[in-house]
């Protein structure tokens, strides 16, 4: 059915790319068949049966009909359910309100922490890091940020610890880390332990036994962007060899 | 008299080009993901005269800018040499104009997207190089785009022949000088900015011309992307 749009998969496509579907020419009463309706993700739009690219990238696809654009990206945008760290800027009142890199500040509940009561407020101060996801993020309205999920619990959000190093990469190169089998976080777990929190708004926050382990694993993932694949397993191999 | 103006050729997309007129530009380079702090980023290079493009965005905009429904956009262009003047202003206008009819602003509301031009070289043809720049960072940045356009300059010179991407030298013994956007869909012409003087059937011919050399330049762009995510499979 989606014969054009499955010969281009693992392609690079652009901007105004524009495919057709044909609809099905005869329809039969005594069946239950549904036409079968693609589901865009990010990068592509719909518009009666036409499917038009918007944003250049590669073309993936996952069975049984959803198609999406992988495209490199510095910029985030929010999306409801994704969890972001997010820089404290201001509290005003009941609210914080959270840079999550965006074209908005986000605004964070003090009682959207596991445990948190009128009483009991968490300790939260300007200038910390909070790892939370959105529960609200549309172009329309100004986007809202909970550190519990939906039963309540923390499951891993919260407020940052002190030490570690922050950094900014691309998003592209936070997907690929939180993929499930992902060949750059399986290259790190070799290296030394260390303490990862992924931000899918390109934000990274490291933390290893010693300081000048974290500035190897920060300067690794950043140049991560910039390396092909075998480039990046040669860097790791010279790293484990060298010993530091 | 340089003016700006929509285009009225709407009935179809291409128009015929005569024989005599032979459609060669200038060799084409370009570079995308260039600079660190910008969210976009591209330089092009059209035989000597080079363009470096920025864009940064969607971000935040101040509460007297910003609009209601879709994106504000603004282009800045700053010249080789000195402070940018009035020539610049209009060249930006060009540039926004064309820019804000490809993008997608509807889905950013109340954001503000900065584009900002650098001229490294000036050998003619500037405006097409500026808008070729222009529309690479854009899909550097990864912005919804519609269509994506491309920029091309005509000359007339003195004898009445048409040259496709002028040198500086070529501008300056021209009768009229036209640069026209294509957007990539329709080949239809999103801007035009015209100098000189010229008849009916010239403005028509320039348009083909500049029609059949965008095709040049949408593939260029195809194969300058195919590259750079190539390297990142």
């Amino acid at each position: 059915m989606f014969s054009s749009l499955k010969e281009k998969i693992g392609e690079v496509l652009l901007p105004g790319d524009e495919f057709v579907f044909e609809s099905e020419d005869t329809i039969f009463l005594t069946d239950n068949v549904k036409p079968e309706r693609p589901v865009c993700g990010p990068g592509l739009r719909q518009s009666g049966n036409r499917l038009v690219v918007s944003k250049s990238g590669v073309l993936r696809h996952k069975p049984p009909h959803t198609f999406w654009m992988d495209s490199q990206q510095w910029r985030y945008v929010p999306a409801k359910a994704e969890t972001v760290i997010g820089i404290v800027t201001s509290k005003s009142g009941d609210i914080f309100k959270v840079d999550v890199g965006g074209s908005e500040q986000a605004s964070l509940s003090y009682l959207a922490f596991e445990g948190a009561t009128k009483r009991n407020r968490p300790n939260v101060q300007v200038g910390d890091l909070v790892f939370a996801q959105f529960t609200v993020a549309n172009k329309d309205m100004e986007p809202e940020l909970v550190c519990i999920d939906g039963s309540g619990r923390a499951n891993g959000m919260g407020v940052f610890g002190g030490g570690g190093l922050l950094l900014k990469v691309s998003l592209g190169l936070v997907r690929r880390l939180l993929a499930p089998q992902s060949d750059i976080r399986s290259d790190l777990e070799q290296l030394f332990p260390c303490e990862l929190v992924v931000g899918m708004n390109g934000r990274i926050w490291v933390r290893a036994s010693t300081i000048q382990q974290t500035l190897i694993i920060s300067n690794l993932l950043q140049s991560c962007d910039t390396l092909t694949a075998p480039q990046r397993r040669e860097q790791f191999r010279k790293l484990q060899k060298g010993g530091l | 008299v340089s003016f700006l103006r929509r285009s009225k050729f709407e009935e179809g997309g291409m128009m015929e080009v005569s024989a005599s007129n032979n459609v060669s530009l200038r060799e084409f380079g370009c570079e995308q993901n260039l600079l660190s702090r910008p969210d976009g980023s591209a330089s092009f290079v059209q035989g000597d005269t080079s363009v470096m493009a920025g864009v940064y965005g969607p971000a935040e905009v101040k509460v007297s800018k910003e609009i209601y429904d879709r994106a504000t956009l603004e282009v800045l262009l700053q010249p080789k040499v000195g402070p940018a003047g009035v020539r610049e202003q209009s060249q930006e206008q060009c540039v926004r104009e064309t820019c804000e009819a490809a993008l997608l602003l509807s889905l950013h509301p109340r954001s503000s997207l900065t584009l900002i031009l650098q001229v490294l070289h000036d050998d003619g043809s500037l405006l097409s190089c500026c808008l070729n720049a222009a529309c690479m960072a854009l899909m550097d940045a990864g912005l919804s785009m519609s269509c994506l356009f491309c920029g091309v300059t005509c000359a007339i010179g003195a004898d009445g022949d048409i040259i496709a991407d002028p040198t500086a030298a070529q501008e300056k013994e021209s009768r009229a000088l036209m640069t026209f956007a294509i957007d990539s869909t329709e080949r239809r012409v999103m801007m035009s900015s015209t100098k000189g003087s010229f008849s009916v059937q010239e403005l028509q011919e320039c348009v083909a011309v500049s029609q059949k050399a965008s095709e040049k330049v949408f593939q260029f762009y195809r194969d300058s992307v195919r590259r750079r995510y190539s390297k990142n499979l």
